[in-house]
C-alpha cells in the first residue's frame, strides 16, 4: 500500500523539481521515479542533491540525511548551512514538499506533529517546509486503521494553516481546492462510497474523475 | 594561542550557563566535547541544539545525565528520555520551527532585533507572539536567540581559528559561532595558518575563540 501510494507521488514531480521528502514513506517516492525524472532532492540538515542510499561498509559519517541515515549526494549536490536551508525552504525555493499526516481537512491544515501527552516528537523542519513550499503534497493512508484521517476540520494541533494542496491516499488522489476537497482520482478497488464512508469530510466528485 | 585542552573546559563552562550545540542528529556535533561535559557533570545547563539526538550519542547522552534544566530544540523524537523528561515535566522545554531557530541564531549574530516569519502561524507556536501584517501578509515576530558558550564542530581549523566544514556537518556551526559570547571549535584536524584556502572558509578566525584536536574521527 505505501510502495502505491509512494509511486503515485512520484507522477507528480516534473524534471527540475526542487523537492523535500518527509521520513516515512515520503522517504519511498525517490525509489519509483522514472529514469528521464532528473529531480534535485533537498535535505534540510544540509544540502541538494541527495543521492541513493550507500552500500553497506562504504557509508561517510559527514553525509547522512534529516533522520540522521547514511546516504550519499550527487555530483552536482551542495552543503549549505542551516539557515540557508531553511531559507531555501521558506524562500519558496522548494517546488514540492511531500510529508506524512495525523490529520488533514477542508482547509488545507495540516496536523502532523503531535499528540498532546502522547506523542510530542517537535516539528522539526514540517511547520516551514509546509509553509514555505510551493506545493505541498499529503502522502498517507487514508484511515488510521480505519479512523478517518481526512476530515472536516483538523482536531489535533496544527502544523500549519490552510498550505496542504495535494492529498495522495491508497484510495484516491485529492485536491484542496477553495470549494473544498475535489476527488481527482479513485482507485479502481474501491468504490466511491467506500472512499466516502473512510472520508470525514464533504467530497466534491470531480466531473473528469479518473482512475488511479 | 588559541588552541587549548580539553581539560580547560573546566574553567569555561559553569552550570547555569547557557550553551549552543552544533549538529544534526549528531552529524555536525563536537563529540569529544561532549564527552568531557559529561564527565565534568556542569548541570542546570540551558541547551540550544537541532534536535537531543540519541539516548547513546551526541547531546542525547546529556540528556540522560540529567544536566539540563531547560532545552530549546526542534525535535526530540529520536530521544525517548527526552519525551520522558519532558512528559514528567523534569525538565523545560521549548520547541522551536526549525528554520525558526536557525533564524533566530542568525539575528542574533548579525546584531538584528528580530524577524518577521511565516512560519508557526495559526499554531502553537504563535501563542503569546505579536502577529505583524506586511502588506497584506501576516508574519509571526520572531526573537533573536543567544548563548554564553557556542560548541561546534569542524573538519580543518587552521592554528588562527578560520573554519572548513565537511559535508553536511556544516548545519548549525556557522551560525552559532556567530552568536554566543565564547566559541569553541572542535576540530577533526588542526593545519597551519595558510594551509586553508581563505575562499574555502566557511567561519573566519575572528568568531573562534578557542581550538580543541578532536583528533579524526
Amino acid at each position: 500500500m505505501k510502495k502505491f501510494i509512494a509511486k503515485r507521488v512520484a507522477k507528480e514531480l516534473k524534471n527540475g523539481d526542487v523537492v523535500n521528502l518527509g521520513i516515512g514513506l515520503p522517504t519511498l517516492v525517490a525509489n519509483y521515479l522514472d529514469s528521464d525524472q532528473d529531480i534535485i532532492f533537498h535535505s534540510e540538515n544540509g544540502f541538494i542533491g541527495i543521492g541513493p542510499t550507500p552500500p553497506p561498509g562504504q557509508e561517510d559519517i559527514y553525509i547522512v540525511n534529516a533522520g540522521g541515515k547514511p546516504v550519499t549526494i550527487n555530483k552536482e549536490g551542495a552543503f549549505f548551512d542551516s539557515a540557508t536551508s531553511f531559507a531555501i525552504i521558506r524562500g519558496g525555493h522548494i517546488d514540492v514538499s511531500v510529508l506524512g499526516a495525523l490529520e488533514v481537512d477542508e482547509k488545507g491544515n495540516l496536523a502532523n506533529w503531535m499528540i498532546p501527552d502522547k506523542l510530542v516528537p517537535g516539528m522539526g523542519g514540517a511547520m516551514d517546509l509546509v509553509v514555505g513550499a510551493k506545493k505541498v503534497i499529503v502522502a498517507m493512508e487514508h484511515t488510521n486503521k480505519g479512523r478517518p484521517k481526512i476530515l472536516k476540520e483538523c482536531k489535533l494541533p496544527l502544523t500549519a494553516q490552510g498550505q496542504v494542496n495535494l492529498i495522495i491516499t491508497e484510495m484516491a488522489v485529492i485536491e484542496v481546492t477553495k470549494e473544498g476537497l475535489l476527488v481527482l482520482e479513485i482507485n479502481p478497488k474501491f468504490t466511491i462510497d467506500q472512499l466516502i464512508k473512510a472520508t470525514d469530510a464533504n467530497l466534491i466528485i470531480s466531473e473528469n474523475l479518473k482512475f488511479m | 594561542m588559541k588552541i587549548i585542552e580539553l581539560d580547560e573546559l573546566k574553567n569555561l563552562i559553569k552550570d547555569s550557563m547557557t550553551i549552543m550545540v552544533s549538529g544534526f542528529m549528531g552529524c555536525g556535533t563536537p563529540h569529544k566535547i561532549i564527552d568531557k561535559l559529561i564527565e565534568l557533570g556542569v548541570k542546570d545547563l540551558t541547551l540550544i541544539c537541532n534536535d537531543t539526538s540519541l539516548v547513546d550519542f551526541g547531546v542525547g547522552q546529556m540528556v540522560v545525565n540529567k544536566q539540563f534544566s531547560k532545552i530549546m530544540t526542534s525535535h526530540i523524537g529520536l530521544n525517548p528520555e527526552s519525551i520522558r523528561q519532558l512528559n514528567n515535566q523534569e525538565t523545560e522545554f521549548e520547541l522551536i520551527p526549525q528554520g525558526t531557530l536557525a533564524e533566530r541564531i542568525r539575528c542574533a549574530g548579525a546584531g538584528l532585533g528580530g524577524f518577521l516569519t511565516p512560519t508557526g502561524l495559526g499554531t502553537v507556536v504563535a501563542q503569546g507572539k505579536e502577529v505583524i501584517k506586511v502588506d497584506t501578509k501576516e508574519f509571526l515576530l520572531e526573537l533573536p536567540l543567544r548563548a554564553d558558550v557556542a560548541l561546534i564542530s569542524s573538519h580543518i581549523v587552521d592554528k588562527k581559528g578560520n573554519c572548513f566544514y565537511r559535508g553536511a556537518t556544516r548545519n548549525f556551526g556557522p551560525i552559532m559561532a556567530t552568536a554566543a559570547d565564547l566559541v569553541i571549535v572542535e576540530a577533526d584536524k588542526i593545519v597551519e595558518i595558510g594551509d586553508l584556502s581563505p575562499e574555502n572558509v566557511v567561519t573566519p578566525h575572528i568568531f573562534v575563540d578557542f581550538i580543541i584536536d578532536g583528533g579524526s574521527k
